[in-house]
C-alpha cells in the first residue's frame, strides 16, 4: 500500500480556507469548456456549419442558377443564414449538454460543487454557448463568400453585426437552457423535432418579415420567434435596401426575450441543480 | 460538523425524507451513517454538501452554515459520489487538475497534487487515460483523488464500496483510514454493516428519516441485551442430567436465557447474555466444575450492527 505521505490532504488541518475567488472558479469552468472544444474543433465546425452551408448553396446558388429565384435573393438569405447558424448553435449547445449532464452522466455535479453560486454555473453555460455561436457565425462569412462569390459586408458593419449576433446568441442559449432543464430525457427527440423545425422556418431567415403582410397569420407567428429579430437586424445592416424591421425594435424585442428566457432558464437550472 | 433538527420534505411527498435529525461530528473523526436504502442517508449528505436545500433545521460543515453560505462550504468539503460522475471529455489527470482549478488552486500546485495523488492511489501510470477506459475500482480511486485535490477539511463518501470487488473494497477502506490519519473528517453512508463497523469511529443508524441510535460500533452492540451469546460444550457427570445442567447455567445472573443446541453430538448449551460473552466464561466454568462436569468447548457470539438494526426497527437491514 502507498504510504500516508505529505500529500495535499495533509493540508486539511491548516486549510483556513479563505474563500477562493468566484471569478477564478468561473474562469476555470469556462476554460474547461474551451479546452474540450479546442480538441474537437473540426467536428464542432462540421456540426454547426453544414446545415447553413447547404441552405445557402441550394437556395442562394442552385435555385438562382436554375432561374427559380433572382440573384438578389442571396442578399435576403445570407443575413438570415448567419443568424440561423448563431441562434441554433447557441440553443443546441446549452440544451443538449444539459439534458445529458443532468439526466445521464451527472458530469455537471463536480462543477456544481465548485465554490461559486449555482446561478453562475448556469451563466457559464450560456456564455460558452454564445462563444460557440459566434464562432459558427464567423465562419459563415468566408463560406458565403466562397459559395455566393460576394460578401456584402464592410468593416463599418462589424460592430452592429457583432452586437446583434451576441444578443441573438444569448437569447438562443437562454432558450436552450429552458428546454434543457425542462424536457424529460425520454422526450428529448420529440421536443427537439417539435421545437427546432418551426424555429428554423419561422425565424424570417429565408424571407424578410415585413414582406409577409399578405400572409398575416404567418407574420404573427414569425413575430414571436426571437430568431426573426436577429435575421431582421442583420438584414438591415447587410442588405439595407430590403424592407426590414427597425433596428431599435429588434434590439428591444431581443432584450425582452433575453429577460424572459434568461429568468426561466436560470430558474429551471436551479430546480435541476438543487433538490 | 454540526447538524441540528434537520428536516427535508420533498414537494408533493406525504412524509419527510429526513425528519429531525441531529448529530455532531468531531474534526478528524470517521462518522458512518448506516441504514437501508431510502433511510434518508443520501438526503442528509445532500444537505450537508449543499446540493439539497433543507426544509428545516441547520447544518454546519467545517464551521460554515451550508444553507446560508454554500459557496464557502463547497470550498471546504468534497464529495465522493456513489456513481462515477467523472468528466469523460478529459483524461484522468485532467479531471484532477480541472477540479483543482475550479477551486482556485494555482497551476504549479495543482499539477504537483495531481501527480502526487495519482501515485498515492496507484494510478500513476494511468493518468493520461480517458476515464472511459477505467474500471469501476479505478474510477472510484480517481473520484477519491479528485475529492482530495482542493485539500478539503471534510470528505463525504456515499456508499464508497458498493459495486466494487473485494480487493478494490479493501483498497478504498485503506484510503479512508489514511484520510483519518491525515486529520480529515470523513462522513460515509453505507448499508453494509461490516463496512460501518470496520471504518467508523461512530455510527448513526438511520431508518425512515430518523436517527435511531448513535454511538461507537462497540457500544451499540454492547447496548443490545441478550444478543451476545456463549456456546459451551459440556461433558456432564454420569449421575447428572442435561436438564439439571441447563437449569444451573440459567441460574447465572448474566444469563438471560439458556437453550440446548440440537445439532451438537454431546450436550451443548447456548447462553443468551446480558453481559459481555468473554467475561461470562469464568462463571460458567465454575458452575460446571461444582457439578463435576467438564467444559470441553467454548464459542463466543458477538452481536453485530445488523442485530442492533434489527432490534431497533424489527426489520432486517437489507
Amino acid at each position: 500500500m502507498t504510504a500516508v505521505g505529505t500529500g495535499p490532504s495533509t493540508a486539511a488541518g491548516s486549510a483556513r480556507a479563505t474563500r477562493p475567488g468566484v471569478g477564478r472558479a468561473f474562469a476555470a469552468l469556462l476554460w474547461r469548456d474551451v479546452f474540450v472544444t479546442g480538441r474537437e474543433f473540426v467536428p464542432f465546425l462540421l456540426q454547426v456549419v453544414l446545415q447553413p452551408v447547404f441552405l445557402l448553396f441550394v437556395f442562394g446558388k442552385v435555385l438562382t442558377e436554375l432561374g427559380f429565384t433572382s440573384s438578389t435573393y442571396a442578399d435576403v438569405l445570407l443575413p438570415g443564414v448567419v443568424s440561423l447558424a448563431a441562434f441554433l448553435t447557441a440553443l443546441q449547445n446549452t440544451a443538449f449538454p444539459l439534458v445529458i449532464d443532468f439526466s445521464f452522466t451527472k458530469e455537471i455535479e463536480d462543477r456544481l460543487l465548485a465554490p461559486l453560486p449555482t446561478a453562475l454555473v448556469a451563466v457559464e453555460k450560456i456564455v460558452f454557448a454564445t462563444m460557440r455561436a459566434l464562432v459558427a457565425a464567423l465562419v459563415m462569412f468566408p463560406i458565403s463568400w466562397w459559395v455566393l462569390g460576394s460578401l456584402p459586408v464592410t468593416w463599418s458593419d462589424v460592430p452592429l453585426l457583432a452586437a446583434f449576433l451576441v444578443l441573438g446568441s444569448l437569447v438562443g442559449a437562454a432558450m436552450g437552457m429552458v428546454l434543457g432543464t425542462l424536457v424529460k430525457p425520454n422526450r428529448i427527440n420529440v421536443v427537439f423535432a417539435v421545437v427546432l423545425t418551426p424555429l428554423l422556418f419561422t425565424g424570417s431567415t429565408q424571407f424578410p418579415w415585413p414582406a409577409l403582410e399578405s400572409l398575416r397569420w404567418f407574420q404573427v407567428v414569425c413575430a414571436v420567434n426571437p430568431l426573426t429579430y436577429v435575421s431582421e437586424a442583420l438584414r438591415a445592416e447587410m442588405a439595407p435596401d430590403v424592407p426590414h424591421v427597425p433596428l431599435g425594435v429588434c434590439a428591444l424585442a431581443l432584450a425582452g426575450f433575453l429577460v424572459v428566457f434568461g429568468t426561466l432558464g436560470l430558474a429551471g437550472f436551479r430546480r435541476r441543480a438543487l433538490d | 460538523m454540526e447538524v441540528t433538527e434537520l428536516v427535508k420534505r420533498y414537494p408533493g411527498r406525504p412524509v419527510d425524507a429526513v425528519s429531525g435529525v441531529s448529530f455532531t461530528v468531531d474534526r478528524g473523526e470517521v462518522f458512518g451513517l448506516l441504514g437501508p436504502n431510502g433511510a434518508g442517508k443520501t438526503t442528509t449528505i445532500g444537505v450537508l454538501t449543499t446540493r439539497v436545500l433543507p426544509t428545516g433545521g441547520t447544518a454546519r460543515v467545517a464551521g460554515v452554515d451550508v444553507a446560508a453560505d454554500p459557496v464557502t462550504a463547497r470550498s471546504r468539503l468534497s464529495v465522493v459520489p456513489q456513481r462515477s460522475n467523472l468528466d469523460r471529455s478529459l483524461t484522468a489527470r485532467q479531471n484532477l487538475v480541472f477540479h483543482a482549478a475550479y477551486h482556485g488552486v494555482g497551476r504549479a500546485e495543482r499539477n504537483r497534487r495531481a501527480d502526487d495523488l495519482l501515485e498515492r492511489l496507484g494510478l500513476g501510470d494511468r493518468g493520461g487515460d480517458k476515464v472511459d477506459d477505467y474500471s469501476g475500482g479505478m474510477a472510484q480511486r480517481l473520484l477519491i483523488a479528485r475529492a482530495l485535490m482542493h485539500a478539503p477539511q471534510v470528505v463525504f463518501l456515499d456508499e464508497p464500496s458498493t459495486g466494487l470487488d473485494p480487493q478494490a473494497r479493501l483498497f478504498v477502506w485503506d484510503k479512508v483510514r489514511e484520510l483519518r490519519a491525515d486529520g480529515i473528517t470523513v462522513v460515509l453512508t453505507t448499508h453494509d454493516m461490516e463496512e460501518a463497523a470496520a471504518l467508523a469511529d461512530r455510527v448513526g443508524i438511520m431508518d425512515r428519516g430518523r436517527l435511531l441510535a448513535l454511538d461507537t460500533p462497540a457500544a451499540l452492540t454492547r447496548s443490545l441485551p441478550g444478543s451476545a451469546t456463549l456456546d459451551v460444550d459440556v461433558e456432564r457427570a454420569a449421575d447428572d442430567t442435561d436438564e439439571a445442567v441447563l437449569a444451573a447455567l440459567a441460574a447465572l445472573p448474566q444469563a438471560e436465557r439458556v437453550e440446548p443446541v440440537a445439532d451438537a453430538a454431546g450436550l451443548r448449551a447456548r447462553l443468551y447474555l446480558s453481559a459481555d460473552a468473554a467475561t461470562t466464561v469464568g462463571p460458567v466454568s465454575e458452575v460446571l466444575t461444582a457439578r463435576g462436569a467438564r467444559l470441553t468447548g467454548v464459542r463466543l457470539g458477538e452481536p453485530s450492527l445488523e442485530d442492533v438494526f434489527l432490534s431497533l426497527t424489527g426489520r432486517e437491514l437489507r
